[in-house]
């Protein structure tokens, strides 16, 4: 699932993020595509608080895609 | 004891206002429960029609106030009203109003947006606030 949050600003990359891991299966990854530097910060705070994996963020020109998989 | 975050909001100005739905957020974020109390000017901010008309910004800041406004509209971020809908959508938030400032402003429940959970007194909402948690006076 890609979830295209680019020119939102924070928190609101983040709450896509926790809309799209709502409506995940447990084990399926997911993308999320942010031009807000916080995300930067608070999207991998989240995953890690929440209890889920980040598997890496890619650097794209002016925004950053953070691929998540959820873990329960 | 609760998770959760209690905010008391007593401005009324967009600057104040932004904090408000971005704190409320994180802590939708955070899977708390969110418990805004507004009275004051910050009722008057809730008044139905007010989030959709309101451009008021503390004029304690004329310097940066307006610029910060026209940085925000050029960006198109979103209002601090449709980001407090997003994150009540999205989570557990309760707004309340204060009920001496909606007595003292004879305010009928049809003269607040319908955000707007219910009114109670500071006792009642103090006494959630104390149960466990953060609590912020904006």
């Amino acid at each position: 699932m890609i979830l295209d949050a680019r020119g939102s600003f924070c928190p609101g990359p983040l709450m896509e993020l926790i809309r799209g891991i709502k409506q995940a299966k447990v084990g399926e990854e997911l993308e999320v595509w942010s031009s807000d530097q916080g995300s930067k910060k608070d999207i991998p705070f989240w995953i890690q608080k929440a209890g889920h994996q980040l598997l890496g963020v890619v650097e794209e020109q002016g925004y950053a895609r953070f691929i998540v998989k959820k873990l329960k | 004891m609760a998770d959760r975050l209690s905010l008391v909001v007593f401005s009324g100005t967009v600057d104040k206002l932004y904090p408000v739905a971005i704190m409320a957020s994180g802590g939708v974020a955070l899977g708390k429960d969110v418990e805004i109390f507004v009275t004051f000017y910050g009722l008057e901010a809730f008044r139905k029609g007010n989030p959709q008309k309101n451009m008021k910004m503390d004029v304690n800041y004329p310097e940066v106030g307006p610029m910060m406004m026209k940085v925000m509209m050029a960006k198109k971020m979103p209002s601090w009203y449709d980001m407090l809908v997003q994150a009540k959508e999205m989570g557990n938030i309760k707004v309340h109003a204060c009920a001496t400032t909606y007595d003292l402003m004879d305010m009928k429940k049809e003269d607040l947006d319908p955000i707007v959970d219910d009114v109670i007194g500071v006792t009642e909402f103090l006494s959630r606030a104390s149960e466990g948690g953060i609590t912020l006076f904006l």
